[in-house]
């Protein structure tokens, strides 16, 4: 007898990506029609613009350094994304990606800058600053109950009014910015390693792309590989359940805010410490990158490698956001994309559930047709 | 102190209608995170009528439509979660943190794109109702009377009876504590969750229009409603989602909120000389350790968050 053939369709990993796609596709069209509605005579030209991105230049040097541009703020997206995806894997929401974002943006300068540290002595400095703001949330949900969500939300708010505070220590005289790092401290940026010369000399093209992309691989082993991370998705698939079973599901629950803070504070570090950007003390919203993260993490399957994937997307087209007619266009559309593309995700169980369902009923017609089949030819 | 006493009641009045409206989703089985982006909608409601209105309407006519416009968008914006949440089962949280970023991304889209339209230099995502405004606001010696505090006042009196009184609320409430034992009397779970979720859209998009016009005559909706839907939330789960509870919550949380509105009028707050910052975070820091303290026993209700499945026991 040879092996039932499965389907193609029914493997999982070809599920998410199919699901993945027909979000994507789904909120360019959607994204489309908004553009159609508000000018209808650039809404084609506007579109193309988001997808491409850096191809609207035409020299091919251009292109691959605004290629590294869109990777250098990819870095921290995919991190943000680790860090809402394995907190979800542990059965918890981690909104506040946005706050521990912003925590490690505040610790990392803060140590270049006033203290003026090296860079991985700053990258540790908002890691351990994220964890420990990751680790409140845990605390509360773990003695005091508190849904993280709204704990999170809160802290979001906190951290960035203390970040805002704590940089202001540092920061220019005449603008809302902080200071350089290459003025100031050049040996917090982050080694370029010669990787910034494949990039048209892009100086900010650095250590952090790859580290960002050999986080998601340690990730997803300490998720499928470790003792850890099996203890982690038990307490989030059933907390009664893993205390029945010895673990420490309080503890597990801590330690899970904790990693993520710290996947979030990380990207901060890797995304500041390049001098590609500097902190405006005056913000006044939370850290987009954070909200940005959970549509990366849900497009990606919540897959830390398909994160990788999702992740350059996101910031692709929110970077072609910016090329976008001014005339016409605000660049936020591209912020309406993929928060249509974060609703979206919400239907990717269902539509898992109806393929399965069609499968089911494919198959079960295919049996039918063969049994009867057979009978026929029994009964000659 | 008057104007102390002002900001408290007007902000007050956001949070508890907000916060009543997650209540009543809540009590039918659906978390409503996206009361954030509900409100910012319910704001544009309201401000783009305000905007259009022909000059010279008398001022209850102005109210009205305003109401009016920002539950009608209010209510139709929160229907993106019902249909997620109640028919296909989506994960509630995540639909509702999409809701609020799709909230405000797509009212910054639309005003700029308005605002382009009218000039081509314009490319602020700001409106203005500066004399449309005045229609809400009764001067009572120097104390400014809004209209939305009766409103709210009117919102709780309903909330109340509603939920406790009438066999609408009570059949609301059994959805949300055991929709399967609701279902088996013949209560359509279905039918009720999309009501409650409805109502929090009504109430969320009244919250929004009062939030925005409180002490302001312009909105920038770039910055949507700087997490207000969530500490209305925090005043829900505070006021253990029962509305007399909220309406003192919202107080103690409108007072502190006020504070950073108006702490430079009192000379001993001045004179600590704590930056703005630390008041922009008063709010936030008292809700977390209020929050901290009372959730051990949490009134929540049992169903809440869980997608109804009619074959499940």
């Amino acid at each position: 007898m040879k092996k039932e053939k499965t389907s193609l369709l029914r493997n999982g990993a070809v599920q998410s990506l199919l699901a993945a796609l027909l979000c994507i596709l789904l909120g360019l069209v959607i994204g489309y029609v908004a553009l159609l509605l508000i000018n209808p005579a650039g809404a084609s030209e506007a579109i193309l613009t988001i997808i491409k991105n850096f191809m609207t230049y035409s020299k091919s040097t251009a292109q691959l350094k605004y290629l590294g541009s869109t990777l250098v703020k990819t870095a921290p997206l995919l991190m943000c994304s680790l860090s809402i995806l394995f907190a979800y894997k542990a059965g918890l929401f981690n909104i506040g990606a946005a706050g521990q974002y912003a925590v490690g943006a505040g610790a990392s300068l803060y140590c270049a800058l006033a203290l003026g540290l090296p860079w991985y002595v700053c990258m540790l400095a908002a890691i351990a600053a994220g964890a420990l703001t990751g680790a409140i949330s845990g605390l509360l949900k773990a003695y005091c109950n508190v849904n993280e969500v709204i704990s999170c939300i809160m802290l979001n708010w906190i951290s960035l009014y203390l970040v805002n505070m704590l940089l202001s220590l540092v920061k220019e005289e005449a603008s809302p910015y902080t200071m350089t790092l290459a003025s100031t401290n050049p040996s917090a940026i982050i080694p370029g390693l010669g990787l910034g010369a494949l990039f048209s000399q892009n100086q900010y093209v650095t250590l952090a792309v790859p580290l960002s992309v050999i986080v998601a691989i340690a990730i997803w082993v300490i998720l499928e590989k470790t003792k850890l991370g099996y203890e982690l998705k038990a307490t989030g698939c059933n907390k009664f359940a893993a205390r029945y079973c010895g673990m420490k599901e309080k503890k597990n629950l801590i330690l899970t805010m904790a990693i993520s803070g710290g996947l979030a504070a990380m990207g901060a570090a890797l995304f500041y410490l390049t001098g590609f950007e500097q902190w405006q003390c005056t913000q006044s919203s939370v850290p987009a990158m954070g909200f940005n993260g959970i549509a990366a993490a849900f497009l990606g399957g919540l897959n830390p490698l398909g994160s990788v994937l999702s992740s350059y997307f996101i910031q692709h087209i929110t970077n072609g956001g910016a090329y976008v007619d001014k005339t016409m266009y605000s660049s936020q559309i591209s912020d309406f994309i993929s928060a249509l593309i974060i609703y979206l995700c919400g239907f990717v169980l269902f539509f898992k559930f109806t393929l399965n369902r069609y499968l089911d009923r494919r198959d079960e017609k295919r049996k039918k047709a063969e049994q009867t089949a057979q009978e026929g030819g029994n009964a000659e | 102190m008057i104007l102390l006493l002002q900001y408290t009641l007007i902000f007050a009045s956001v949070l508890m209608l907000v916060a009543l409206g997650g209540c009543f989703s809540e009590h039918s089985g659906v978390i409503n995170i996206g009361l954030e982006g509900i409100m910012v909608m319910g704001a544009l409601g309201g401000a783009l009528m305000m905007k259009f209105m022909p000059a010279g309407m008398p001022a209850f006519g102005i109210i009205l439509l305003v109401v009016l416009a920002s539950i009608a968008l209010g209510m139709l914006y929160s229907l993106l979660l019902a249909v997620a949440a109640v028919n296909f089962k989506a994960d509630q949280t995540l639909v509702g943190t999409a809701m609020n970023l799709l909230g405000t991304a797509a009212a910054t889209v639309f005003v700029k794109a308005m605002n382009t339209a009218e000039s081509v230099d314009n490319v602020s995502s700001i409106i203005q109702y500066i004399e449309p405004k005045k229609a809400f606001l009764v001067n009572i010696g120097s104390f400014e009377f809004n209209w939305f505090m009766l409103l709210a006042l009117i919102a709780l009196v309903a909330s109340y009876v509603v939920l406790y009184k009438t066999r609408f609320g009570l059949r609301l409430c059994a959805c949300g504590e055991h929709p399967q034992a609701a279902d088996s009397v013949g209560i359509n779970v279905y039918k009720m969750r999309y009501a409650g979720v409805l109502i929090s859209g009504l109430l969320g998009g009244l919250g929004g229009i009062v939030y925005i016009t409180a002490g302001v005559s312009e909105w920038k909706f770039e910055n949507g409603v700087a997490g207000f839907g969530f500490l209305a939330l925090a005043v829900m789960i505070f006021g253990q989602w029962k509305p007399t509870r909220i309406a003192l919550a919202a107080l103690l949380f409108g007072f502190f909120r006020a504070l950073g509105n108006v702490y430079t009028g009192f000379d001993f707050l001045k004179a600590m000389e704590l930056p703005s910052s630390v008041y922009n975070m008063l709010p936030y820091i008292i809700s977390l350790v209020v929050l901290a303290f009372t959730s051990k026993k949490s009134r929540a209700p049992k169903a809440e968050g869980i997608p109804y499945d009619k074959g499940q026991r």
